[in-house]
């Protein structure tokens, strides 16, 4: 008989007021007993609604008997068969739009905690096991991965489990893309990506970091150099500023910028040399995950007063729930339906206010969302001395400007089909290089598609040249020359 | 990791090393830039790539001490390692199609005039080089300017060597002086630069200047060195780093790379790692 409590086993978290002022993990993940009896919570439904709504197929009902069963381990085994992050996507999914939503449990009361259970089997698993993946035996392809996050990392980690030896150049100097110089600390450990990384190399996939494809190789000298197709999973760096008066006064920073200072360099801890702002007020710019992320770090650097500034109201909002929740418990200052307008500097050139104007909401839009019309005469200035843009973000254009015959629309993506195929053969693309900025699970399900078009694209090629071959020569070697007769 | 190779030291605070980066190496061109992070505590720093070598697989950084990280960086000696190298970065200088340049440099930023030179020379433009400096102490690359340019005018501002005076004045005189230079490139402080392209403008000359703001990743990502060129906003990383020196906001500019200063300048919690013990620094 399944556990019919209508509320998940309750997250325990760091006290708001003084996790507000440190970098450690905000939820403290559940211990044995709390995941044995969430899952017994799981209906074991018999059409799975959770997996479809997965981007990964995550076995989700599966898993979670086996933890109901206290056989963590096997529980393990069958997330990885699908999903080579879950340590990650257990934190930082939108669970509650995926597999949460879709859970029967959900019709009343609150779902199964599927994320918070995943986050658990792999947590226990980094704690308890040494056990590394043993590592396929090379099929003779090679296969070159553009960006180490988290499509890259999918992508690559689904062709090493089919044998091929597989490249990620990374632009950074730390693979893990958006996990390590967006996400802050305080949400996704740093340690937990390079433990999931380190999975990934044992696989026998090689990481090269400071390669800035477009400039110190292009994709044509990556197929010259041997590999037979390329996956594109360059994410979307390029932040958007708003264009308005006083952006580049001192103390204007994009979220990247901030976030990066902050996650990938680690200004907030002083053994690090990378400065960040001192700063008392700060305004962060936009609604979604990223500001979230920034707001909560401002504060954390020791900021008094932190204001979300967003121009639609909060139904409107892109960010997880979750987020705004606990953005709020940290004390930072929500200011929806309010828009900047012009940011104002002293003499030398630094932030000393954001004028802003109040919003109201108007008939909807394209994105189907109440569009935000400014109050005439109700603009107000907010005393701030550091403003973070987190308005978006846009593909860089790196790759696109020094590779030829590559597709992409206006706003700067590279054009995919539904197999991630680009107008190049051989050439692959996804993540938010593709969409645009988007989620990790997202991305996920793109590199593990990916990986899937490029497994066949590179087995029909071979087959092609093994006919070639044999009509050739009467017999059929692979590229390297080796006999695949056996 | 990347091996430095070799060492020299051009004046008592501007150093040339040598670093062993065949990638790089293989696809450096003037005007480009390096990242480099000593170690694990590290900033990132950019440094305009001096000089590469293909076949030896070297890219040469030369760098004036300014800070800590460039304090560190000139500690290190040929053996040693830095942990992170990447590039090269930006957009190269143009360098083809100029009947006749004049390239100047401006202390330090003189090792980042001296490949655009090299490399305009080689591509068989007559290239004047004004190298200016504070005093004879400090000035650096004479042999290596001498043989890349048609004339090399070394100018001091005590007068201790060379002539004395500043570039603007002598770029001004070898204009009215009947020089037709279809270029004229920049690179050093930043108010030397503005100056150059004052003294540029009235003649029409089309003026590169090499900008150096404060960057994190280099690729466009962090939008910290943006800079604005004829009112519109520009990533120097990527869209430069050599822009219009007509349309640069050059004052804009001064103001951007101060936002660090004052937390460089009273950080009395700053552990100096250069002494290996761990000092107290201010």
């Amino acid at each position: 008989m399944a556990n019919m409590s209508l509320r998940k086993v309750p997250m325990p978290e760091q006290d708001p007021d003084v996790r507000n002022k440190n970098f450690s993990e905000v939820s403290l993940g559940y211990t044995k007993e709390m995941a044995m009896e969430e899952a017994t919570r799981c209906l074991n439904c018999k059409n799975k609604p959770c997996v479809a709504g997965c981007p990964v197929n995550v076995r989700i009902p599966e898993f979670i008997t086996k933890v109901a069963a206290g056989e963590l381990e096997e529980a393990y085994d069958i997330i990885k068969t699908t999903n080579c992050l879950p340590a990650v996507c257990g934190r930082v999914c939108p669970q509650e739009t995926q597999c949460e939503e879709r859970c029967v449990r959900a019709v009343k009361g609150e779902s199964v905690a599927i994320g918070r259970l995943e986050r658990f089997v792999a947590d226990w698993h980094m704690e308890h096991s040494t056990k590394l993946p043993e590592k396929p035996a090379y099929n003779g392809h090679r296969v070159a991965v553009i960006g180490a996050g988290p499509s890259g990392l999918t992508c690559a980690s689904d062709l090493a489990l089919l044998g091929y030896k597989v490249t990620i150049f990374e632009a950074f100097h730390t693979a893990g893309g958006v996990l390590v110089y967006g996400i802050p600390e305080f949400r996704l450990p740093k340690a937990l990506v390079q433990k999931e990384i380190d999975t990934l190399t044992a696989l026998g996939v090689e990481v090269m970091t400071n390669m800035v494809i477009g400039k110190i190789l292009s994709i044509d000298e990556l197929f010259e150099d041997g590999y037979e197709a390329v996956f594109i999973g360059s994410g979307a760096g390029l932040p958007s500023f708003m264009k308005i008066e006083g952006e580049s006064l001192v103390g204007v920073y994009s979220a990247n910028e901030y976030l990066t200072r902050s996650n990938l360099m680690k200004a907030y801890d002083n053994r690090y040399d990378t400065p960040i702002r001192q700063s008392h007020s700060v305004a962060v710019v936009g609604g979604g995950n990223v500001a979230m992320d920034a707001a909560r770090t401002a504060k954390r650097l020791g900021a008094e007063n932190v204001y979300i500034v967003y121009r639609r109201s909060d139904a409107e909002m892109p960010a997880r729930r979750e987020e705004i929740h606990h953005a709020k418990e940290e004390g930072i200052i929500f200011k929806n339906l309010n828009n900047p307008v012009r940011i104002h500097g002293d003499a030398n050139g630094q932030v000393l206010s954001m004028e802003c104007v109040e919003m109201e909401l108007g008939e909807p839009d394209a994105s189907g969302r109440r569009r935000p019309i400014e109050k005439k005469g109700s603009n107000y200035t907010l005393d701030v001395d550091t403003v973070i843009i987190a308005i978006g973000t846009s593909p860089n254009p790196l790759i696109r400007n020094t590779t030829s015959g590559l597709d992409t629309n206006s706003h700067g993506c590279i054009v995919a089909d539904d197999n991630m195929a680009t107008s190049r053969p051989g050439v692959y693309a996804g993540g938010d290089a593709v969409t645009g900025a988007a989620t990790v699970i997202l991305a996920m399900g793109a590199g593990k598609k990916a990986a899937e078009s490029i497994d066949l694209y590179i087995k029909s090629q071979t087959d092609s040249g093994r006919h070639r071959d044999r009509h050739d020569r009467g017999e059929h070697r692979d590229r390297d020359g080796r006999d695949r007769r056996s | 990791m990347y091996k430095i190779v070799s060492k020299r030291q051009l004046n008592p605070t501007v150093t040339e090393l040598a670093v062993e980066a065949p990638f790089i190496a293989r696809k450096a061109r003037a005007g480009q830039f390096i990242i480099f992070r000593i170690d694990e505590f590290g900033e990132r720093v950019p440094l305009t790539i001096a000089d590469y070598d293909r076949e030896k697989g070297t890219v040469s950084i030369i760098f004036q001490i300014v800070g800590k990280s460039t304090e560190m960086l000139a500690s290190l000696e040929p053996g040693d390692f830095l942990l992170d190298f990447v590039g090269p970065l930006g957009k190269p200088t143009p360098v083809e199609g100029f009947k006749k340049v004049c390239v100047i440099g401006g202390g330090v930023g003189c090792a980042i005039a001296y490949p655009s030179a090299k490399a305009l020379f080689e591509a068989g433009a007559e290239v004047d080089v004004i190298a200016g400096f504070r005093n004879k102490d400090i000035v650096i690359l004479e042999d290596e300017f001498r043989k890349v340019s048609s004339h090399l005018y070394l100018t001091t501002d005590d007068g201790s060597y060379g002539e004395k005076g500043f570039v603007t004045d002598k770029l001004k005189s070898l204009i009215d002086a009947g020089n037709n230079y279809d270029l004229v490139i920049a690179i050093g402080p930043v108010i030397m630069m503005k100056f150059v392209s004052k003294v540029t403008e009235p003649y029409g000359i089309k003026t590169l200047v090499s900008l150096n703001p404060i960057m994190v990743d280099g690729t466009g990502m962090c939008g910290g060195c943006r800079v604005t060129v004829g009112g519109e906003t520009k990533f120097a990383c990527v869209d430069g780093p050599d822009f219009d020196g007509h349309k640069v906001d050059f004052d804009e500019l001064m103001r951007r790379n101060t936002v660090y200063k004052a937390q460089e300048q009273k950080s009395p919690d700053h552990v100096c790692r250069i002494g290996l013990g761990g000092q107290k620094n201010g």
